[in-house]
């Protein structure tokens, strides 16, 4: 191996450092996948294919994986993170209303991105948050007791291209 | 957060030499501020409020001992919660320019700022510790006894407040055998939802041939509503680790799991944290404090699928497959994980092993109704005044939880049911609720504990929609690898997509009905066997909902879209404008000073003016 890493490409040496830090363990596949979308932000499907061919394993497998969980994506997220809690308790205090609203005005699905990539939209079975129904959390705050349009108007304000940055760099 | 360099124990007597000092931290006089940073708390800014405080105490000599951030009290409803010691003042809804007062005046001056009191809504005195407040009166706290009291990433703080004195008590005193007689003599049933007596569990596995033997911690908590799991361990990790490294020495394995929820972050960084401290400590990992007993424990992320909360599933899971269950006839405890025998046991119900160890079976025996021994911790949420979580004994009544405990329902307005049990569980209406709460009895009303969620519903909950909505929560989240689950609720969620549009026929009911005996008696795992359960508690209970809207297309809670008409209260308009503006089909009409009138032909039925009014003057009818 170590012969072997002097000649490998960026993407096949993060194939190897992910692989090497669950010691190649085939049950540490998810682990693995996980830290792959962490770093690239989704499943490229290149880096799949090395991750299963550096793993032995059919690629068939790892798509079942990704495509089984519904953390797992396998295209590029948007600049920002809508996540709507849709859970029993934000249901019932109107959670599905709002989630139409985001989907009817962005063009998005659960669990896709708006087609100018300002953002993904999730919408995830309870947050655990459920004294602050409904939640929504954008780009990792939460945001408590929102309405169709309190949350459309968090949805509208989420900051251009620019400010994305700038504010990613202060977190 | 505390960062010490923990010692390494090679003995019990190290361990017990080391609480001595430790305990000085947690003498009643020391000055302590305690910020809860449980994910509700934090939601509401309180990492800021910690913060503020730290720099307070630097930037003033007040002699306190310790700002430290706490797990979830519980009361999620009043965050974010601050405790200041000596006196356990219990202040709630603390925002940021509130922290020079409680700081000036309590921490320095010893004086109580009234206005961050909890006031009782009927009484209207105001509470100065929890012990006062209604919420924690009726609770009998065990597993969430110290959530709220220490940081969870402190072993130091842990081990203060008598933390791994159980593991000690049994390397030293007790053999496996004793321990697991102990548990056995608890009568501890597994609290993830199945209730299958957790000493008997133990046993099959410790009896079961093949080496090794695994352990595993369940927090993958999907359940919708159900944030218990969570907050243990958030607050409280090395109470699961302590559970579960009593329970491997019981079985005898060397090596545990614990999955998480993805959606868990704190949770996971909390664990992590924890396990790192207890192997520094020489609690986890190689020859655990001298004894020779080794056993170490890895965590693993869930990938967000509700069915990896199914025993088998996660064990798939952590083999790094889909998390597909498998028929149970072969039993998990003699093949689970790589076909090894495998103890699952849920967040809580380790969390209660340590309790066990230190106090006896028989004190746990003590609590509770004769079944169902001890106490649960549920997630009462929904429309109700005191939203949180209560740790109460087994056997108390959904009365006394919803009313004593929970305020009642949020606004006056009046209990329709009480869904208890996650997606698989059932509602509970209001005849029922003098029902003790244990095992048995909610399996009997056709519900379930299940994990503990008990979401509470008010008049203007549609039984329909809540029945459908669970439904479509199962069928997006069914695995697929059997017939039944995988049609069957799809078929389901068809006919009730049908009641709720208004497009519903006579006999749907009783096709329900049929298709729902058909999942429980032939599906594979316990999601595709219960998953009927919502929608049959509902028909069982609610049966007239279903027929208005099938035979009046009427929806009687004036929840579902169609089923209801919207109107401009005359006397209430004060013809503002605001609805005429927002309507998206220009279907209302008015006048300046005028009341407004909605054109029923024109309205599309959308809620735009309901959600816009200021006065309240739009009505549902």
């Amino acid at each position: 191996m170590a012969k072997k890493r002097a000649t490998l490409t960026a993407e096949e040496q993060q194939i190897e450092e992910i692989v090497t830090r669950y010691g190649g363990e085939v049950g540490m596949l998810i682990p693995m996948m996980q830290d792959l979308q962490a770093e690239c932000g989704y499943l490229p499907a290149d880096q799949l294919r090395r991750l299963a061919e550096r793993m032995e394993l059919p690629l068939t497998r790892l798509y079942a994986v990704a495509t089984f969980y519904s953390s797992f994506r396998m295209t590029p997220k948007g600049r920002h993170e809508v996540t709507l809690c849709v859970g029993t308790v934000c249901y019932l205090k109107g959670a599905g209303a709002i989630s139409e609203a985001i989907m009817k005005e962005y063009k998005v699905d659960a669990g896709g991105t708006t087609p100018d990539g300002l953002f993904s939209f999730q919408a995830v079975n309870c947050v655990g948050a459920c004294a602050l129904a409904p939640v929504m959390i954008i780009d990792g705050k939460y945001h408590d007791g929102v309405t169709v349009s309190s949350a459309m108007d968090l949805v509208r304000g989420l900051p251009a291209e620019g400010e994305a940055a700038e504010r990613k760099a202060k977190a | 957060m505390t960062v010490t360099a923990t010692k390494r124990f090679t003995a019990a007597a190290d361990l017990q030499r080391e609480r001595q000092v430790l305990r000085q931290r947690f003498r009643p006089a020391a000055k302590r501020i305690r910020i809860c940073i449980g994910t509700g708390c934090a939601a509401k800014g309180s990492r800021k409020l910690y913060e503020l405080f730290c720099q307070a105490v630097k930037e003033t000599d007040a002699g306190v001992e310790a700002v430290s951030c706490v797990g979830c009290h519980g009361f999620c409803q009043r965050g974010p919660i601050v405790v200041v010691q000596p006196g356990d003042v219990f202040y709630q809804r603390v925002e940021e320019p509130d922290v020079a007062e409680v700081f000036r005046e309590t921490v320095v001056g010893g004086r109580v700022v009234e206005r961050l009191l909890y006031q009782d809504a009927a009484t209207g005195v105001k509470a100065k510790t929890a012990a006062d407040i209604p919420f924690y009166k009726a609770q009998q706290r065990i597993v969430l006894a110290q959530n709220g009291v220490i940081d969870p990433t402190s072993i130091d703080d842990y081990i203060a407040i008598d933390g791994y004195s159980a593991l000690a008590k049994a390397l030293t005193t007790m053999t496996p055998e004793q321990v697991l007689e102990e548990v056995e003599r608890s009568g501890l049933r597994g609290r993830g939802g199945g209730g299958f007596p957790t000493g008997r569990k133990w046993r099959s596995c410790r009896e079961a041939h093949g080496e090794p033997k695994y352990v595993i911690c369940n927090g993958d908590e999907g359940d919708p509503g159900a944030f218990m799991d969570r907050s243990v361990m958030e607050g409280n990790p090395h109470a699961v680790l302590e559970g579960m490294i009593l329970g491997a020495y019981a079985i005898g394995s060397s090596q545990g799991y614990i999955y998480v929820r993805n959606e868990y972050p704190l949770a996971v960084e909390h664990l992590r944290g924890a396990i790192k401290q207890a192997r520094e400590a020489g609690l986890l990992g190689e020859d655990i404090l001298g004894s020779g007993f080794s056993f170490d424990v890895r965590i693993n992320r869930g990938g967000g699928a509700f069915v990896c909360g199914e025993s088998t599933a996660l064990m798939a899971s952590l083999e790094g497959r889909p998390g597909e269950p498998r028929a149970k006839y072969v039993h998990t405890v003699e093949h689970g994980l790589w076909d090894k025998p495998t103890n699952l046991n849920n967040v809580e119900t380790w969390a209660n092993v340590p309790t066990i160890i230190n106090r006896g079976g028989a004190w746990l025996a003590s609590i509770g109704t004769e079944k169902s021994k001890g106490t649960k911790v549920f997630s009462l949420v929904g429309k109700i005044t005191n939203t949180g979580l209560v740790e109460v004994p087994m056997g108390i009544t959904l009365r006394e939880i919803i009313e004593k405990i929970g305020g009642g329902v949020k606004d006056g307005k009046a209990f329709k049911a009480v869904q208890t049990g996650g997606p698989s569980g059932g509602c509970i209406p209001a005849q029922y609720l003098d029902t003790p709460v244990d095992f048995d009895q909610l399996t009997h009303l056709g519900s379930m504990m299940g994990s503990g969620g008990m979401i509470v519903m008010d008049e203007d909950t549609c039984m329909v929609n809540v029945a459908r909505y669970f439904l479509n929560f199962l069928r997006e989240e069914s695995c697929g690898k059997c017939t039944p689950c995988r049609e069957g609720l799809a078929q389901m969620l068809h006919i009730l997509d049908h009641i709720t549009h208004g497009e519903g026929k006579p006999g749907d009911v009783e096709c329900l009905h049929r298709v729902a005996e058909v999942l429980e008696g032939t599906a594979l795992c316990a999601l595709g066997k219960t998953a009927a359960n919502p929608v049959l508690s509902t028909i069982r209970y609610f049966r007239d909902e279903y027929d208005a809207h099938i035979l009046e297309k009427r929806c009687p809670a004036k929840e579902c879209r169609g089923l209801f008409r919207y109107k401009i209260d005359e006397k209430a308009c004060k013809a503002c404008g605001l609805c005429r503006k927002h309507c998206p089909v220009k279907a209302i009409t008015g006048e300046k000073k005028v009341p407004h009138v909605i054109d029923q032909a024109k309205c599309t039925l959308c809620g735009t003016c309901f959600e816009k009014c200021p006065f309240s003057a739009i009505l549902k009818v």
